[in-house]
């Protein structure tokens, strides 16, 4: 069965597209072909920075004829009818058409219709132009004499040549399939590396179009041009007693800027080294796209003062040149690096300007990362239009990470000092350079200043968790600052009310929730969410200026509010109950990852209690797994929902339920035994809730086991007499309340 | 012309000028008008009229020049080796733009001396915006041996206008260009004239004295409130020339290119103030704001011009 070789060589393309843009053509060529009717065996994508290629093997070289009736009126009908048949069926007259005979309809007309197949080169001379036309780059363009006109096509960069051939793999030889798109004919050529092989080649097939280009000086598979940097990239470091750092994204990036990779080594001044590794890394690698070296077996911030670059020829004097020019802009970039290292050290010039700011943050003037936080606001540096200024942002989390530390067993003067330094480092030139270095810097810089080792650790720690797999700081003093930091933020973004929707969360507010749901269950902290909003109503005045424009008053009103909801009788506010939704949506998530069961979470949240404990309603989902795995937690469970199940159906009814069990009017022995069982259960578990001991609460409910059980075998709560039945039903009721203290038994499966 | 033809002071790997006169020679070569510098200050040569109105319209356009150019806020007081608030950009500007324009590209790095199988030149992902002229395009910096030495870019829009045809525009740093063919470290080392001994003349020889002065003028000395002033002044200018210059009975636009200059004007003191530092981060969105309108009506005036193909015929399909 025939191959299908297409090639579209353009002007290079940005790296970070390459592998989807491959993968994109590969999906709607073979979809299109299937679509068409054709079958293949196999396809392949390749991609260079100058072409995307695909290999598709065992194409059929014709799609098969499909046979379709089409059913028309009446034999008897009127002319109009047959004539409206002929324009749908497509026939001329109706003697093509055939007669079918139906028992209850009589002889009515039916038209065979046939659509012959196609051959594939037609199929694919019409899906190949569609598909580049309709191509989903993420940013095209136009270009050349064809865009003076409207509708002229646009690719990622200007789009050079269309290889197409198709044939058979052995043989006879394939042929082009011909078609234009604006002007670019289809054909069988090719070209090599740009510098090295500037000749056109002719293709047959693949195999031949592999070979052809590694002798133009391509290395068409991009994994294959990845395997030749990364081995020879180890290789050069061995040979200097060093070892690559590796980086997998710029591998992937670097793979995607050569066609014939060719690995050399550049060297700067130890002098450099003073600077951190992360910032050397970050300037040759963003900057230059190199990767850096360090000493074998050393840490991975410990570099050695040799890079490696992956250049795109084979250079007539063996590098030389590309090494020094190479060497020259990473000794550029690097004298940039220790300037920015050097002054953020170094005192501001302004420093009697920054005095008032300096006095608001209790800063001490003296150090260099203080004199930062003050510059910071006094500028008046934005945070977002809405919520304030970055100092107003830092004043609140400062208040509130105090009033969290004892909660968390942190030195409230610690986790205050942690916090008004935290993001001080916004207005250092390194991380001014280099943003994904904030709080790494500032780290460093507190360090150099003598903080203690847990305020500098919490500058960089208090960002953290970034994601679910994220470390989760541990240290109280940066535990208090990651919690207040993401507090203000979620508590921010709720009063100006720009909360996530769909897909989008362009603060990253999903993953601020869930950094705080998994410092305090990761780390065991218990901490009841609503007060603590309450109570902190005062704290630094929390001025969102929006908020308080729009009357909403900012997070206090919004604590209050939440608050509210649950103490009933004040006024509910549609975002504060969002706000702790929005949380309990996040445990799901996370615990759902975690392998909880959907139900259960779902069973706890629906209790009466506040459930702003986040770590007290993960113990009790654990709790009620745990009891609910045992026979007593089964039966009970079964029982319990019986129980709510008759008096959901009665209720129903509008059947009359007691107010209040009568122990009066019981007439059987297991009534009497489930009314004492089901008092002494649920005043237990009330108790052990109060501790918080989830295990024995479950312990005291599973007591209702064997009364419920008795209760049901003995007891027909449809009683003809009204008052017992209405007592009855309220003992269920009883079961019901008991079990809820706990979860919601109605809504756990099974 | 070659690097061999030249006599050896003009060789572009010993002189500054020898480098321009290289490159002047190579782009005439490739049909290009070779235009002098546009004789108002400027923050690229993208601001040129050359660029920017006549790389609008249908009419086809090919031109190279030098534009100096001014970032006031990079001032450094001549102590900085490669940062200058004054410094030259060699553009040109095809429309629309060749099929081989990246071989023309190539061909000029071979003219100043760069051996493409010697130095690993690369096209790396740049996509290029003004928003002060409301413009962009696709293209890639060109990178030298890991040195950005010139941008390319396919123009989409400009003055807020889509181009069509698109141009191509290519934008060589000299400067860093002449500091990496000559193995320079310092700006102001470079060979200016390509002299040796007393003959020789530097780089820092003509502008290191103008870039102290300058940065003194751009940063501390600059009459902010006189500069303020200008930018009104320019931008009701810019209007008022556009509007007594606006087409009368199906006639062209009458009066674009002194309009388009009030528009630089702006532009430039806009600049200006930025480096005084008493713009505002939400003022300065502002400020750009009007500079882009400005741009833009003068583009929207261009494409009634004769220039701007008013009337012109387009060749059939």
């Amino acid at each position: 069965m025939p191959d299908l070789l297409l090639e579209l060589r353009s002007e290079e393309i940005p790296a970070r597209m390459q592998r989807k843009a491959a993968g994109d053509l590969k999906k709607m060529i073979t979809d299109g072909l299937v679509e068409a009717g054709l079958t293949y065996e196999g396809a392949q994508e390749y991609w260079t920075p100058r072409r995307l290629t695909l290999d598709i093997r065992g194409l059929t070289a014709r799609s098969k004829d499909v046979r379709e009736e089409i059913k028309g009126p009446s034999t008897k009908a009127p002319e109009a009818a047959i004539l409206g048949f002929l324009r749908k069926s497509g026939l001329t007259d109706v003697t093509q058409a055939h007669t079918h005979s139906d028992p209850k309809k009589g002889d009515f007309y039916v038209a065979h219709l046939v659509k012959p197949g196609r051959s594939a080169e037609e199929i694919i001379a019409e899906l190949v132009p569609a598909t580049i036309r309709a191509f989903p780059w993420p940013k095209s363009m136009r270009w050349g004499k064809a865009s003076a006109k409207p509708g002229s096509l646009r690719w990622v960069r200007p789009l050079q040549s269309i290889l197409c051939t198709f044939g058979p793999e052995t043989g006879a030889e394939p042929v082009v399939i011909p078609f234009e798109v604006d002007g670019i004919r289809s054909g069988d050529v090719t070209y090599g590396h740009r510098f090295h092989a500037p000749d056109a080649i002719t293709i047959k097939r693949f195999d031949d179009y592999v070979a052809k280009l590694f002798s133009a000086k391509v290395v068409l598979d991009a994994e294959r041009r990845k395997e030749i940097i990364r081995h020879d990239a180890n290789n050069l470091a061995f040979a200097s007693g060093l070892e690559l750092v590796e980086d997998d994204a710029l591998l992937e990036e670097v793979s995607g800027l050569v066609e014939w990779p060719v690995v050399l080594m550049g060297e700067f001044e130890q002098d450099y080294l003073q600077i951190p590794g992360e910032v050397i890394r970050l300037t040759i690698r963003a900057n230059q796209k190199c990767f850096v070296t360090r000493r074998s077996g050393a840490e991975e911030t410990t570099l050695a003062n040799r890079f490696i670059l992956t250049s795109n020829i084979e250079a007539s004097d063996g590098g030389k040149e590309i090494v020094h020019g190479n060497g020259k802009v990473v000794r550029a970039r690097l004298s940039d690096a220790l300037y920015f290292w050097n002054t953020d050290q170094a005192d501001l010039p302004d420093r009697e300007e920054l005095r008032a700011s300096g006095d608001k943050f209790g800063l001490d003037l003296a150090k260099p990362l203080d004199q930062r936080m003050a510059r910071l606001d006094r500028l008046d540096v934005t945070f977002h239009a809405k919520l304030g200024t970055q100092g107003q942002r830092v004043s609140r989390i400062a208040a509130l990470a105090e009033e969290l530390a004892p909660i968390i067993g942190a030195d409230p003067a610690l986790a205050k000092r942690a916090a008004v330094l935290a993001k001080a480092d916004l207005t250092t030139e390194a991380v001014g350079e280099f943003p994904e270095l904030q709080g790494v810097m500032g780290r460093k810089y507190a360090l150099l200043q003598g903080e203690a080792n847990s305020v500098a650790a919490a500058l960089e720690e208090h960002y953290k968790p970034q994601g679910p797999s994220d470390h989760v700081p541990t240290d109280p003093v940066s535990v208090s600052v990651a919690l207040a930091d993401k507090l203000d933020t979620l508590v921010g973004f709720w009063a100006i009310d720009e909360k996530p929707t769909g897909s989008k969360d362009p603060y990253a507010l999903r993953r601020a929730a869930l950094g705080v749901i998994r410092i305090l269950v990761e780390n065991g902290v218990e901490l009841k969410l609503l007060p603590l909003l309450e109570d902190h109503d005062g704290v630094a005045g929390r001025t969102i200026p929006a908020a308080s424009d729009e009357g909403t008053g900012g997070i206090k009103a919004i604590g209050r509010a939440i608050v509210s909801v649950f103490h009933k009788g004040r006024d509910t506010n549609q975002n504060s109950l969002d706000l702790l939704s929005f949380f309990h949506d996040r445990l799901k998530v996370y615990l759902r990852d975690r392998g909880a069961r959907h139900d259960l979470i779902d069973a706890v949240l629906a209790t009466d209690s506040a459930n702003d404990d986040l770590l007290l309603i993960v113990r009790r989902v654990e709790a009620l797994g745990t009891f609910l795995d045992t026979e007593n937690g089964k039966n009970l469970l079964a029982g319990t929902k019986r129980a709510a199940n008759i008096l959901a159906a009665e209720e129903k009814k509008g059947t009359a339920v007691a107010d209040a069990v009568d122990a009066a009017i019981f007439k059987l022995p297991q009534e009497e035994a489930l009314f004492a069982a089901v008092n002494q259960a649920e005043k237990d578990a009330a108790e052990a809730i109060q501790r918080q001991d989830f295990s024995a609460a479950m312990q005291a409910l599973s007591q209702l086991r064997a009364p419920v059980d008795a209760f049901f075998d003995a007891v027909l709560v449809n009683d003809e007499d009204e008052s017992v039945r209405a007592n009855r039903l309220a003992l269920l009721q009883r079961i019901r309340a008991a079990t809820g203290q706990v979860a919601d038994f109605s809504r756990i499966a099974g | 012309m070659s690097v061999s033809q030249m006599s050896a002071h003009n060789d572009p790997r010993r002189s500054f000028q020898g480098l321009i006169l290289t490159l002047h020679a190579y782009w005439a070569d490739h049909g290009c008008v070779v235009l002098q510098p546009y004789d108002m200050e400027v923050g690229a040569g993208t601001f040129h009229p050359a660029t920017t109105l006549r790389a609008l319209g249908p009419k086809p356009w090919n031109a190279a020049y030098v534009q100096p150019s001014r970032r006031p806020k990079d001032g450094r007081y001549g102590e900085n080796p490669n940062r200058l608030q004054h410094y030259y950009q060699y553009q040109v500007i095809l429309k629309p733009n060749p099929a081989n324009l990246q071989e023309l590209y190539l061909g000029s790095l071979k003219a100043i001396g760069l051996d493409p199988l010697v130095h690993d030149i690369r096209f790396v992902e740049d996509d290029w915006e003004s928003p002060t002229l409301g413009a962009w395009g696709l293209g890639w910096e060109c990178w030298c041996d890991g040195m950005e030495v010139s941008q390319f870019t396919y123009f989409q829009q400009v003055c807020g206008i889509e181009c069509a045809p698109v141009a191509g525009e290519l934008t060589y740093g000299l400067e860093r260009l002449a500091m990496y063919v000559q193995g320079v470290d310092n700006v102001y080392d470079l060979n200016f004239n390509g002299r040796e001994g007393d003959e020789k003349v530097t780089y820092g020889d003509v502008f290191l004295q103008a870039e102290q002065e300058y940065s003194r003028h751009n940063f501390e000395h600059a009459d902010t409130t006189m500069l303020l002033r200008h930018f009104e002044d320019a931008e009701g200018e810019c209007k008022a020339l556009l509007a007594a210059g606006a087409p009368r009975e199906g006639g062209p636009q009458r009066m674009v290119f002194p309009a388009y200059d009030q528009a630089i004007k702006a532009s430039h003191v806009f600049n200006l103030l930025d480096a005084r530092g008493v713009i505002s981060v939400t003022e300065r969105q502002n400020y750009i704001l009007r500079v882009r309108n400005l741009a833009k009506a003068c583009g929207e005036a261009f494409l009634l011009t004769d220039a701007g193909g008013f009337n012109f015929q387009t060749e059939a399909a």
